[in-house]
C-alpha cells in the first residue's frame, strides 16, 4: 500500500539523524564531563597555592574550604564518569532543589536567630564577650555573622527555594537549565560558608550587609547570574500565557540585587593572595553607593522578593485568588519606581548634599502608598474567608506577617523624615524598626511558606501538629512585640538623653549614662529574641516530624528519588 | 558644562518626565477596559498545574490553547 510505504520511508529517513543526534549528545556530555574534571582539578590546585601564599588567616581558611569543596567534587565526579544518567523528566517539576532549599532555610534560620540571641545578651552583659574568644566571637565579629545569616542565609535560601517552586507552578513548566538549579543552591551555600568563616577571622570590607570580601563577591556574582538564567529560562519556556505577579516581584528582586551587588562591591584587591581590598569609590560617594545598595537590599531582597512569596502563598493557603490583580500590578510598578530613590535617607545630616537627602526622604514618604496598597491587597485576599483565622494557624501567621509589613512600612517613611531622623538615627529605634520588619514580615511569611511547602514537597497529608504551629505563632508574635517595644523605649530614651542640655547649653548626659540606662530594655529584647528562636526550633521539630511520622499520600506527584 | 551638572539637569527634566509617563502608562494599561477577565484569569492561574507541568493532554485549558495556536 502506498501510504504504508511512505510511512516506512519516512521512518527510515528520520532514524539516521536521530541516532547521530543521540550519539552527539553522549559525546557532548562526555566532553562536558572532562571539561568539568579539568576545571575542578585546576580550582583545587589554585586554591592550594592560594592557601600556601595566604597573607591572612581568613583568606587561608577560605582557600582551604574552596580546595576541599573542589577536590571533593573532583573525586565525586571522576567516580561517575561514563555512568548512564537518567533523562530529565520534563513532565515532572524539579522539586529536589526546593526540598534542599526548605531544609537549608530552616537550619540557617535557627543558626541566624541563635547568633542574634547571643549578641543581644552580649550587649546586655558585656562579660559574655569572653576573653578567650576575643577576636573571634566578640560582638564585633558576631554581629555581621548574625545579619548575614538571617538576611542572606535564611532569607536568601527561602527566596531561592520559594521562587523555584512558584515559577515552576505558575509557568506550568519544569525548571530551566537542568542541574544549574543545583549549582545555584550549592554555590549559594558556599557563599554563606565563605562569608561566615571570613567574618569570624576578620575579613570584612566594612560595608553593612555587603561585608564579604572581593573573591566572595565575585563568586556570588557568578551564582546570581546562574540564578537569573534559571529563573528567566523557566519564564521564557512557560506554558501559561500570563506571567503571574509573584514572578514579577521575584524577577525584579533577582535583577536589582545583581545590579546593586556589582556596583557596591567595585573594589581592587590589595593582593590576589589576601582578603583585603580597597573600594573604588571614596568618601561621600562611597557612602551614597553603600546606602543606595543597603536600602535597596531591604527594598528588593527583603520586600520585593518576599512580596513574591505573599502573592503566591497567601492566596494558595486561603484558597481564593488575590483580592485585586490590578492593584497587585500597580503595587509592583509603584514599588520599584519609588524604592530605588529612597537610599539617601540613611545619610541625613551628613556630608551628603541636602537635595539628595531631601529626595530620599520624599521618595520614602511616597513609598508609603504602594506599601499599604500591597498590604490591603494581601489582607483583603481573606475577605469572605476570615473564619480561617480561627481554624488555620498558618493563615494567622501570614496575616500577622502582612500586618507587620504594613506597620514597618509606615514606621520607615516616618523615620526618614529629617526631623524624626534627628532623634531616631544612631539609636536602638532603628534596630527595633529593622526587626519588626525582619522578624515580623520576612520571618512570619517565610514560616507560613515553609508550613505550606513541606507537606506538599514530601507528599504528606498535612502537618504533624497544628498545635505546635500555634505555639510557634504565639512565641514568635510575643517575642517580636517584646523586641520592638523595648527598642522603641530604649531608642527614644537614648535619643532624648543625647540631645538633653542644661540651662547653660551643656550636654547633660555622657554616652555611658545612656548605656547603663538601657540595660533593662536590653534584657527584655534578649528574651524576646529567645522566644522567637524557641518558636523556630519548634517549627523545625514539627517539619521534621511531618516528613518522618505523617503517612505518605497517594498522588501523581510521586516523590522523585533524591538526585 | 561639567558632566555632573549636565547629568543632573537631564535627570530632573527629561528623564523624570519619561519615567513619570512610563509609570502613568503602566497604571492606565492595568485599568484598560476589558482587562478584568484577563486579570481574573491570571489571578486564578495559581490553582492549576499544581502537581505537573502542562504537557500534552494538559490539565490547563490555557496551555491547551497555547498549544493549539502554535
Amino acid at each position: 500500500m502506498p501510504v504504508e510505504s511512505e510511512v516506512s520511508i519516512n521512518a527510515w529517513a528520520w532514524s539516521a539523524p536521530i541516532l547521530t543526534r543521540a550519539q552527539d549528545k553522549t559525546k557532548g556530555r562526555k566532553m562536558w564531563e572532562y571539561v568539568k574534571l579539568v576545571a575542578l582539578a585546576l580550582i583545587t590546585l589554585m586554591a592550594a597555592i592560594a592557601a600556601n601564599y595566604a597573607r591572612d588567616p581568613a583568606y587561608m581558611v577560605n582557600a582551604l574550604t574552596v580546595m576541599l569543596v573542589a577536590g571533593g567534587l573532583f573525586l565525586w565526579s571522576i567516580r561517575r564518569v561514563g555512568e548512564p544518567r537518567a533523562a530529565t523528566p520534563e513532565n515532572e517539576y524539579f522539586d529536589g532543589v526546593v526540598r534542599y532549599g526548605v531544609i537549608a532555610t530552616s537550619l540557617w534560620g535557627v543558626v541566624g536567630f541563635l547568633v542574634g540571641v547571643i549578641i543581644a545578651f552580649q550587649l546586655a552583659f558585656p562579660s559574655l564577650n569572653f576573653e578567650w574568644a576575643q577576636g573571634y566571637a566578640n560582638f564585633g565579629r558576631l554581629r555581621p555573622l548574625h545579619t548575614s545569616a538571617v538576611i542572606f542565609a535564611f532569607g536568601g535560601n527561602a527566596l531561592i527555594a520559594t521562587s523555584f517552586y512558584v515559577v515552576q507552578r505558575t509557568s506550568a513548566a519544569r525548571l530551566w537549565g537542568g542541574n544549574l538549579g543545583w549549582f545555584v543552591f550549592w554555590g549559594y551555600q558556599l557563599v554563606i560558608v565563605l562569608a561566615a568563616t571570613g567574618y569570624l577571622l576578620g575579613a570584612t570590607q566594612s560595608k553593612e550587609y555587603a561585608e564579604p570580601e572581593w573573591y566572595v563577591d565575585l563568586w556570588l556574582t557568578i551564582v546570581w547570574l546562574a540564578y537569573l538564567a534559571v529563573f528567566l529560562g523557566t519564564i521564557i519556556k512557560r506554558r501559561e500565557p500570563h506571567i503571574y505577579v509573584a514572578n514579577w516581584f521575584y524577577l525584579s528582586f533577582i535583577v536589582t540585587v545583581a545590579m546593586l551587588h556589582v556596583f557596591n562591591n567595585l573594589s581592587i584587591p590589595v593582593s590576589i593572595w589576601g582578603s583585603k581590598s580597597v573600594q573604588v569609590f571614596s568618601g561621600v560617594q562611597d557612602a551614597m553607593v553603600q546606602w543606595w545598595y543597603g536600602h535597596n537590599a531591604v527594598g528588593f531582597f527583603l520586600t520585593a522578593g518576599f512580596l513574591g512569596m505573599m502573592y503566591y502563598f497567601v492566596p494558595k493557603q486561603a484558597e481564593r485568588p488575590v483580592f485585586s490583580y490590578k492593584l497587585s500590578i500597580i503595587h509592583f510598578w509603584a514599588l520599584i519606581f519609588l524604592y530605588i530613590w529612597a537610599g539617601p535617607h540613611h545619610l541625613h545630616y551628613t556630608a551628603l548634599p541636602d537635595w539628595a537627602s531631601t529626595l530620599g526622604m520624599i521618595f520614602s514618604i511616597m513609598l508609603w502608598m504602594p506599601s499599604w496598597g500591597g498590604m490591603i491587597n494581601g489582607l483583603m485576599t481573606l475577605s469572605g474567608a476570615w473564619d480561617k483565622l480561627r481554624t488555620d494557624p498558618i493563615i494567622r501567621m501570614m496575616v500577622v506577617s502582612i500586618g507587620f509589613y504594613g506597620m514597618s512600612t509606615f514606621e520607615g517613611p516616618m523615620m526618614s523624615i529629617k526631623a524624626v531622623n534627628s532623634l531616631s538615627h544612631y539609636t536602638d529605634w532603628t534596630i527595633g524598626h529593622v526587626h519588626s520588619g525582619a522578624l515580623g514580615w520576612n520571618g512570619m511569611i517565610t514560616f507560613g511558606a515553609l508550613y505550606f511547602l513541606v507537606p506538599k514537597l514530601w507528599n504528606r497529608a498535612g502537618l504533624y501538629s497544628l498545635k505546635l504551629v500555634s505555639w510557634h505563632f504565639w512565641l514568635a508574635t510575643i517575642g517580636i512585640v517584646l523586641y520592638a517595644s523595648s527598642m522603641w523605649v530604649t531608642g527614644i530614651m537614648e535619643g532624648l538623653m543625647w540631645r538633653e542640655v542644661d540651662a547653660n547649653g551643656f550636654l547633660v548626659n555622657a554616652f555611658a549614662d545612656t548605656v547603663s540606662a538601657k540595660f533593662p530594655m536590653y534584657v527584655v529584647r534578649g528574651l524576646g529574641g529567645l522566644m522567637f528562636l524557641s518558636g523556630a526550633i519548634i517549627m523545625c521539630y514539627n517539619l521534621w516530624m511531618t516528613v518522618r511520622a505523617q503517612p505518605e499520600t497517594a498522588s501523581d506527584n510521586a516523590l522523585v528519588p533524591a538526585e | 558644562m561639567e558632566t555632573y551638572s549636565l547629568l543632573r539637569e537631564f535627570a530632573d527634566s527629561w528623564m523624570l518626565l519619561f519615567l513619570t509617563l512610563v509609570f502613568t502608562g503602566v497604571v492606565l494599561w492595568a485599568w484598560r477596559p476589558g482587562s478584568r477577565s484577563k486579570h481574573d484569569e491570571a489571578a486564578n492561574s495559581i490553582f492549576r498545574n499544581v502537581d505537573k507541568p502542562a504537557g500534552n493532554g494538559a490539565a490547563s485549558p490555557q496551555a491547551g490553547i497555547k498549544e493549539a495556536c502554535k
